[in-house]
């Protein structure tokens, strides 16, 4: 099983953004995809150091790929997404619309927010050109065996959320700027202040979601610890860890050993909250009643009902 | 040319009163999970999904059937059979969301039309003319992420024709691209249909102050005397950092009346009324309101307005992304 | 402040007075003839409430002195008034005349609850179900009632009669045209 570094959700400074995929030279990762996902007006602050980061990274051996934005609107939208073709790298769909600016004959991955929620449409992306799927992080189990056979056949690899805060929802509207008291247009770049999403908690102090500008994720990081196995049983190919500031280069590390067996389920999360007491972790979506939920039970879960 | 009122109903009696009311079209669901209002009680078995549109045909209107959920993976057959379903009821199109599906139905029901859900989140023109192309797509129901400029623009790049809302229920997300009510409960409207599902809501009153849950989340805690909205997971009141609010979205629902002839100059063909889930009584005052103002729009008398908004959640009213600020 | 708190009329003390003093259990039965009545010339009702064809409900009009206990039993409804708060897996409270306009149309469950004319209690999923299912079967009290024959029918006939003359509600489903 292969472990692949998804698209930064997040806005980080130029430097910490290069350091971060520096880092990345030297994990035990296989696939990383970086670009921008959640908004354009970001890109300007690191598109430059983009070409050194993807060399620096084939370099280290690792097979890169360059997403495409999760909602595309803008005529400047529309332009970034057709250029992205041109980059000489595989190409992430994260929004259809990055699908119609490829050439017909040219291979692509999906990401994690395209719905691929039945063979149907794996079928057809396939048909398309697609060669590797992250699914959705809402599907069950269930749904990702029966994807992940299909895929098989179909000569696809399949990828499925495996760890950090999960998108939830992609909006027009900035979150960030409305929480500042801005528009979108004059957001002064307010999510640069949160490196991993500001916690979003309900009326009575409950943690639930995270604002990303116009992203929102969930509040607890999920975690496939106690899921490595079974996945692996149904023919999932690859897991995708999703950047966070701190610590990630040692979660690169925790995951390749669970992965290799050299490390217990369990104690992948048990090092994970070691590194981070108040973290939150879920793994519903996979195998609970509901994405939030967590199916270990510890005293210091705080997000079963 | 008088844009389209296209009307929801939920219910066959809604079905029937939108039409006396004088709905160009009505859109409507099978009973279970093929469509995106899933909800207890609600939607059309086939005997009455064959009964609305003939009952609709012989008074001139349309339907739509929405099979605009994405079928679940080993369960594909439910949804097929629903395309097959609707064409045999007569169905003047159906509205989807899921490529796999679309792709079946480009291929096996060639001759029944194609519109594409919201749900698809199709937002500019790029994609539009793609899935145009690809299955042969007529009209596309646009995302509520756009303002009248941008539909606009869309429009002046497209031939397929554009529905847009104008009144009800305002997502705040980019439709088919949210998880949150299946991380809070296990239920999607992607998946399952449903948003902040009923089954999963929790109203408790004391001393006249009302908390409404959703999967155990505090969404709501209103004051005796104040309006009580559904605990929307998106319209919820919450804090982040020093502030607490409604940071997402307030509870208001979306009125684009006053935007009528804005939208009609940005090449818009029909108006949507969101609301399979509202009740017969709401349904016909919401089409009469919106049919007499396209039709005063046509003749070019002055636009009727504000006769709307005691049916509305919580009384406030916004016109959503059609203005650019929203965002 | 909601419009339609000023347009819904609130049941007369006469009539709670009365409902405070006459032995219920006659009611009782004479209102589960009337709801098997309804049951049988509107099958779909009960068939809309699918999943939730067994659940109690309590509906409380919250000027009577009464509740209404409603077991649907799948198709073979049971009705029992009682004057405590009843059991039931789903409460819906509010005026008498909220309820009514409810089964008659004249009013949208969603509006009412937004103002708070209506609270719900309990499985909020079975209360939509029930609203959902009585807004599709168009019924007309009145009219129902007028149908029944048989030793049940003169005491419904006669509650609908006095509530219709007590209160000025409309037990009669108002044609589509007038409502609007």
């Amino acid at each position: 099983m292969e472990l692949t570094v998804g698209p930064n959700q997040f806005f980080w400074p130029a430097d910490t953004w290069s350091a971060f995929y520096d880092d990345l030279t030297r994990s035990p990762v296989n696939h990383v995809v970086l670009g921008e996902l959640v908004c354009s007006k970001r890109l300007p602050f690191y598109q430059d150091r983009i070409p050194d980061a993807i060399s620096n990274l084939i370099e280290a051996g690792k097979d890169v790929a360059l997403t495409s934005l999760a909602l595309v609107t803008l005529k400047r939208e529309r332009k970034l997404t057709a250029e992205l073709a041109e980059m000489g790298v595989m190409v992430e769909v994260n929004d259809l619309t990055a699908l119609t600016h490829l050439p017909r004959d040219c291979e692509f991955s999906v990401g994690p927010l395209v719905n691929v929620y039945n063979e149907g449409t794996l079928r057809w992306l396939a048909s398309r050109g697609a060669r590797r799927v992250c699914l959705p992080p809402e599907l069950p189990i269930g749904s990702v065996a029966v994807l992940a056979a299909t895929a098989a056949e179909l000569g696809v690899a399949i990828e499925v959320w495996g760890h950090g805060r999960l998108p939830l929802a992609i909006s027009g509207r900035c979150y960030h700027a409305r929480l500042h008291g801005r528009t979108k247009d004059n957001c002064q770049f307010a999510c640069e202040d949160d490196p991993d999403g500001l916690d979003v908690l309900t009326g009575d102090g409950k943690p639930f979601m995270a604002m990303n500008g116009v992203q929102t994720l969930s509040d607890s990081y999920a975690c496939t610890d106690h899921q490595i196995d079974l996945l692996r049983s149904v023919g999932v190919s690859a897991l995708r860890l999703s950047p966070q500031s701190r610590g990630f280069t040692r979660l690169c590390q925790l995951y390749r050993q669970r992965i290799d067996q050299d490390l217990a389920a369990g104690d992948l999360a048990t090092e994970v909250r070691a590194a981070s007491a108040d973290i939150r972790l879920s793994d519903g979506f996979l195998t609970g009643a509901y994405g939030a939920e967590w199916s270990e039970t510890s005293p210091q879960s705080t997000t079963s009902r | 040319m008088v844009m389209e009122i296209v009307c929801p109903a939920g219910t066959p009696a809604a079905l029937r009163a939108a039409v006396k009311a004088g709905a160009h079209t009505v859109y409507c669901g099978f009973n279970d999970e093929t469509n995106a209002r899933n909800f207890p009680g609600l939607n059309f078995n086939r005997n009455e999904m064959r009964a609305g549109i003939a009952f609709a045909h012989e008074h001139g209107s349309k339907v739509l059937v929405a099979i605009n959920t994405f079928p679940r993976a080993g369960d594909e057959a439910i949804w097929q059979r629903a395309i097959g379903d609707a064409e045999i009821c007569g169905a003047d199109a159906v509205i989807l969301a899921d490529p796999g599906l679309l792709d079946y139905a480009t291929r096996t029901h060639p001759r029944l039309r194609r519109h594409l859900s919201v749900q698809a989140a199709a937002a500019n023109a790029d994609v539009i003319n793609f899935y145009a192309e690809t299955f042969g797509v007529k009209r596309v129901v646009l995302p509520r992420v756009l303002s009248v400029p941008e539909i606009a623009a869309i429009n002046s790049e497209t031939d397929v024709e554009t529905e847009v809302f104008v009144f009800g229920g305002l997502c705040v997300m980019a439709e088919g691209r949210c998880s949150m009510s299946s991380y809070a409960t296990g239920l999607s409207p992607n998946m399952n249909g449903v948003c902040s599902p009923a089954s999963h809501v929790e109203y408790r009153e004391d001393q006249g102050v009302l908390d409404a849950r959703l999967g155990g989340y505090l969404i709501h805690r209103v004051e005796r005397g104040e309006p009580a909205p559904y605990p929307t997971l998106c319209k919820g009141c919450f804090s982040a950092g020093e502030k607490a609010g409604h940071l997402f979205e307030d509870p208001v629902s979306l009125n684009a009346e006053k935007l009528i002839p804005q939208l009609q100059k940005a090449g818009v063909t029909a108006l949507k009324i969101e609301g399979r889930q509202r009740s017969k009584s709401y349904v016909a005052q919401v089409v009469r309101n919106f049919r007499m103002a396209v039709d005063a729009l046509d003749a070019g008398r002055p636009m009727p307005e504000g006769m709307l908004a005691r049916l509305s959640e919580g009384q406030a009213m916004t016109t959503g992304a059609y203005k650019k600020t929203w965002r | 402040m909601s419009n339609s708190q000023n347009l819904i009329p609130q049941c007369p003390a006469a009539l709670a007075a009365a409902l405070r003093v006459v032995p219920l259990a006659p009611l009782s039965l004479s209102l589960t003839v009337f709801s098997r009545k309804i049951a049988k010339n509107h099958p779909d009702l009960f068939q809309r409430l699918g999943e939730h064809s067994r659940t109690a409900f309590v509906l409380d009009p919250t000027d009577l002195p009464i509740v209404l206990c409603l077991d649907p039993n799948d198709g073979m409804p049971k009705v029992k008034l009682t004057r405590g708060r009843g059991t039931g897996a789903a409460r819906i409270s509010g005026p008498l005349a909220a309820l009514i306009g409810l089964v008659h149309g004249a009013f949208d469950g969603d509006a009412l609850f937004f103002s708070r004319d209506l609270v719900i209690e309990g499985d909020t999923g079975a209360a939509l179900a029930l609203r959902n299912a009585i807004d599709d079967a168009e019924l007309d009290l009145s009219h129902e009632a007028a149908a029944l024959s048989g030793p049940f029918a003169r005491p419904v006939q006669r509650l609908i009669a006095l509530a219709e003359r007590q209160t000025g509600l409309c037990l009669t489903r108002p044609e589509d045209v007038a409502i609007w």
